[in-house]
């Protein structure tokens, strides 16, 4: 049968990693230059997507394991560096801090309680969590249920850097983001990051070779919650707001589009999955009535079709990683 | 009357009386979906949308033909199993060599479709069905009253899942099908159609799911989203029977509904996370569910 | 002569330039749930009103260009503050109307206060919007939770219904709106026997209309809206609650819900409205022009207030000649009482609150109806004075200095 992630086997070779300083030197630049050419709002929210895609692919294009909650971990570290932006008054660095540390924590009691399963349980089990934290955020005080948290202050950063400032704002994003993608990089090509890979191709030999593969799942699910935190927490202070939008199973769903679409276990794929799903949910905004059926259908074509993604395809055709 | 931990019984018979019609609406729905994923392997999440293909079928032959209920019961099952042979055939087919989650992604994306395509249309305030004329009224019971219709889903509800279980357990054709399950290539080695037998049996869960709409229309709010809100609670039924077995679904149903009517009873908020907190449960002590077989 | 020709020139070149001086640019955006619950109550609907309003008002001959966007916010509010802020920062968009959903329209009004421009609220509820959480940049138009709750649950304490259960849907609007017609309902002499709780968008009403039959209270409150609405009423006609004597009170239900539920099961629910289609012939008249373009629909009460606020809009930004500064136009708007074919006469009070009636309406029996979207029996009128909150309890901090 083949695996969810079979669509992303590329040969791992050392000598093709100029392809990925090319293409990181090329979102650096696209970093710098956009603000002054696309509306920086939008970035900055394609760039919160396209580390949460990031986050979510971790997970599934490197592990192999899917989950359909990962807007439990998302939603629920905006809520909290809202809440911490907003009721205890902290700046802006701690409620960030907040946020992705909830996720952290959310990550290690989902994921001790997940990971003792495989394939579709582990991702209903990981749906029926979400599900539960969504009824909850629905219910308790703090989130302000279908309000949400409104009017969160974005402070000033480290007390200097007024982060009111659309293009501050902007700079502080953009850095968070390109050190996080940065140490995704990072952790997929160290050792801990070739046992996953092994772990996903077969985990019965990984088992026998010795590995205590559950520790290693634990760690990269808390890994990918953390920084599936993070990213609410950016996007939280970005919008100023944290809704319930961020941890309905529509959340969950949409991070999978958007990963399946840039392409699994490719670095880039996450990134360019989320720009892209983000503009056409952009540009579709006057016609809302089609977003659910355009979305639909990339769905179909995708696993049809399509199923490198993006990136995956592109990387296949020149043979380099991506 | 007495006291159960401070409710009155009459209200405690009432809630687990209504908690067993919600119980048949489940199972019914549930029925479906074990079929398909028992049968097929294929995980449908496009049923909740079937489910309200259904509803619509019934509330549009009652508009533009002035078909009523009881023949909706017979032709809409047909209409939205036919329209689930057309998706077996189109796409379901081609990625059957695939691991399992790309099936719940495509059919994820087709439910979204339908959705989109029926709220485009019609919006998404819903439709007016009414209660057919010979099943209205009810009787009072004493504790409760109950609706004539409410009765009649959960007799109807019995009949239609003891027959699918008794149809796939214990019938020839049933043990066709779970043979071919098992072991595709020699079952159509002793000349059996298998890839027909897919598509129909594909075409029966789906059905199934129309039948559930139908029964939903006169009670329900007939809207483009009643599919989604309902579609994780029957999964979460599903998993927790055992996701291939017939009558793991089937019993899980019912219980699941008495379970949420008790809950409704002693703890009202948490009625709708009661299900999922189940399922965890479930899923970490016996992972294939109460009466599924060990993968 | 070539002094005669070039002057003449000069003069139609100063003249020329003064034309286009005068023509002040306007851009409208309608911000609405185009596709999901509200879709028909706001939705594609208020554009056609908004349309219909900036014809009406004649642009040209007052030196006014009027443009009109629209976008869905699909009832969630990141997605609703996302499109007011692309369109006040990049799209040059000068006020926004509509916004059913308190939840969007709360974002929305911080982003209009912000930026400084205009925002009128017709579809959303919550008085909190000209509460607490009042702007000097916003409106609130035809409708609010208080006139719901005080309409309603005033008009049936008066006539009999003196002892309330409520089906409330488990969050922050549903328990204001249980709230605010509790306290309403105590007020006049009224008791409340009880509540139950549940979760928003549930399909089986079953068990919490059983607790809402045994209490035997005289009218079962729904402190819900939507499709939770719907099925509670729907349901409730299953277990023969309205045969039983018991009356529904749908707290916040639309003409939409109406023709959902169709008239056999809705007969008899108790609503306010501040507008209806068929209260009068200026309203008729307006409906047809609106069925124009939408077929087989009904115009809400909420479409009906964004072509009254917009053609209200339109006439403070005359007055100005600008639309630049949002305060100043609402300003003006409130220094200039209202009047249109559809709401009368009223005004705009300093909290940001349009004051009109609101009318007590009864769902007619299928029997009664003579003719498509013959839903309503009007049982009372509510003078415009009585109708909204007193401004002393508002709360809202641009009053209380």
């Amino acid at each position: 049968m083949a695996t969810l992630a079979n669509a992303a086997t590329t040969p791992a070779r050392r000598e093709t990693a100029w392809s990925l300083a090319i293409a990181g030197a090329a979102l650096v630049i696209f970093l710098i230059a956009a603000p002054f050419v696309l509306y920086p709002v939008f970035i900055m929210k394609a760039l919160c997507f396209a580390l949460f895609a990031c986050a979510f692919n971790l997970l599934i294009g490197y592990v192999g394991l899917v989950s359909f909650g990962h807007a439990l971990y998302f939603g629920w570290a905006g809520y909290l560096a809202a809440h911490a932006a907003k009721v205890w008054g902290v700046a802006p660095e701690f409620a960030v801090l907040i946020g992705t540390v909830t996720g952290m924590g959310l990550g290690l009691i989902a994921g001790v309680v997940a990971i003792r399963r495989q394939g579709i349980y582990f991702a209903m089990i990981t749906l029926a969590l979400a599900q539960m934290m969504y009824l909850v955020a629905l219910r308790v005080k703090m989130t302000g249920g279908e309000d949400g948290i409104q009017g969160v202050p974005r402070g000033r950063l480290f007390g200097a850097f007024d982060l009111g400032n659309e293009m501050t704002m902007y700079a502080f994003v953009a850095v968070v983001a390109l050190a996080a993608f940065f140490l995704i990089y990072r952790i997929i090509n160290s050792p801990f990051g070739e046992v996953l890979k092994a772990i996903r191709e077969n985990e019965q030999r990984a088992v026998s070779l010795g590995y205590k593969t559950d520790d290693y799942k634990l760690v990269a699910f808390v890994l990918s919650a953390t920084l599936a935190g993070l990213a609410g927490s950016v996007k939280a202070l970005v919008f100023q707001l944290a809704s319930l939008t961020d941890v309905h199973w529509t959340m969950s769903g949409e991070v999978v589009l958007m990963t399946l679409v840039g392409g699994l276990g490719t670095i880039f794929g996450p990134i360019v999955g989320a720009f892209l799903i983000v503009a056409m949910e952009n540009y579709l905004a006057p016609f809302g009535q089609w977003v659910l059926v355009i979305q639909g259908a990339v769905f179909v074509i995708c696993v049809l079709s399509f199923r490198r993604g993006i990136i995956g395809e592109l990387a296949a055709r020149l043979r380099v990683r991506l | 009357m007495f006291e159960v931990f401070g409710i009155p019984s009459q209200a405690l018979f009432g809630q687990l009386l209504l908690g067993l019609i919600n119980g048949s609406f489940y199972a019914l729905l549930s029925l479906g979906l074990a079929v398909i994923f028992g049968m097929l392997n294929i995980i449908n999440f496009t049923h909740g949308a079937q489910y309200m293909m259904g509803a619509f079928a019934a509330f549009l032959l009652l508009r533009y033909a002035g078909i009523g209920y009881w023949p909706a019961l017979v032709i809409v099952p047909i209409i939205v199993g036919a329209t689930g042979v057309v998706v077996e055939r189109l796409f379901l087919r081609r990625i059957q060599k695939l691991d399992h989650l790309y099936g719940l992604i495509l059919t994820f994306g087709l439910a979204l479709i339908i959705e989109g395509l029926f709220r485009n249309y019609y919006g998404s305030s819903g439709q007016p069905y009414g209660v057919p004329e010979s099943l209205q009224g009810g009787r009072n019971l004493g504790f409760m009253f109950l609706p004539n219709y409410r009765a009649w889903v959960i007799a109807f509800s019995l009949v239609v899942c003891f027959a699918t279980w008794f149809a796939i357990e214990r019938t020839r054709l049933g043990s066709y099908l779970r043979a071919a399950t098992e072991n595709p290539a020699l079952v159509r080695a002793f000349g059996i159609n298998v890839p027909r037998m897919v598509t129909l049996t594909y075409g029966f869960g789906v059905g199934l799911a129309g039948l559930a709409g139908v029964m939903a229309a006169p009670i329900y709010n007939v809207s483009p989203q009643m599919g989604s809100d309902i579609i994780i609670v029957v999964f979460a039924v599903v998993v927790i029977g055992g996701m291939g077995s017939i009558m793991g679904a089937i019993i899980t149903g019912f219980a699941l509904g008495i379970v949420e009517g008790l809950t409704k009873v002693f703890f009202p908020e948490a009625s709708n996370t009661v299900i999922f907190v189940i399922m965890i449960i479930v899923l970490l002590i016996r992972p294939a569910g109460l009466f599924g077989r060990s993968a | 002569m070539r002094l005669a020709a070039s002057l003449a020139f000069a003069a139609a070149a100063l003249i020329g330039t003064a034309a286009q001086a005068e023509d002040i640019n306007v851009k409208l955006g309608v911000l609405s749930d185009m596709s999901s619950l509200y879709a028909d109550i706001g939705g594609p609907g208020s554009v056609v009103a908004a349309k219909m309003a900036v014809e009406d008002f004649n642009p040209a001959a007052h030196g006014i260009k009027v443009e009109i966007v629209s976008a869905d916010h699909q009832n969630k509010p990141d997605v609703g503050s996302s499109i007011a802020r692309q369109w006040f920062d990049v799209d040059h968009v000068d006020a926004i109307l509509d916004v059913p959903t308190s939840s969007v329209a709360l974002a929305v009004s911080d982003v209009a206060r912000e930026k400084n421009k205009v925002f009128l609220i017709s579809g959303a509820a919550s008085s909190d919007l000209t509460g607490p959480k009042c702007s000097p940049n916003s409106v609130h138009w035809t409708y609010d939770t208080w006139m719901l709750a005080h309409g309603t649950g005033g008009a049936l304490v008066k006539t009999g219904g003196d002892t309330w259960f409520f089906l409330t849907a488990d969050y922050a609007f549903g328990h204001a709106l249980e709230r605010d017609t509790t306290s309403v309902v105590q007020a006049a002499g009224g008791k409340v026997l009880g509540a139950v709780d549940h979760p928003l968008n549930t399909q089986d009403f079953s068990s919490f209309l059983l607790q809402a039959q045994a209490s035997k209270a005289k009218v079962i409150g729904l402190a819900n809206a939507g499709g939770d609405t719907i099925n509670s009423i729907k349901q409730g006609a299953e277990f023969g609650i309205t045969a039983g004597g018991q009356q529904f009170a749908g707290l916040l239900v639309f003409v939409t819900d109406v023709q959902a539920l169709g008239l056999k099961t809705a007969q008899g629910l108790v609503l306010t409205e501040t507008w209806y289609w068929d209260m009068n012939d200026a309203n008729r008249a307006w409906t047809k022009r609106w069925q124009a373009e939408r077929q087989g629909k009904f115009p809400s009460m909420v479409q009906a207030g964004v072509y009254s606020a917009t053609l209200h809009y339109l006439k403070a930004v005359a007055a100005l000649k600008s639309a630049a500064d949002g305060k100043a136009v609402v300003n003006q708007m409130k220094a200039i009482p209202t009047d249109d074919p559809l709401f009368g006469k009223g005004y705009i009070r300093t909290d940001g609150r349009k004051i009109h009636p609101a009318y007590l309406f009864q769902v007619k029996k299928p029997e009664e109806s003579k003719y498509p979207g013959d839903n309503y029996t009007l049982r009372a009128t509510i003078p415009a004075e009585e109708a909204f909150r007193p401004i002393k309890d508002d709360n809202c901090p641009m009053v209380t200095n």
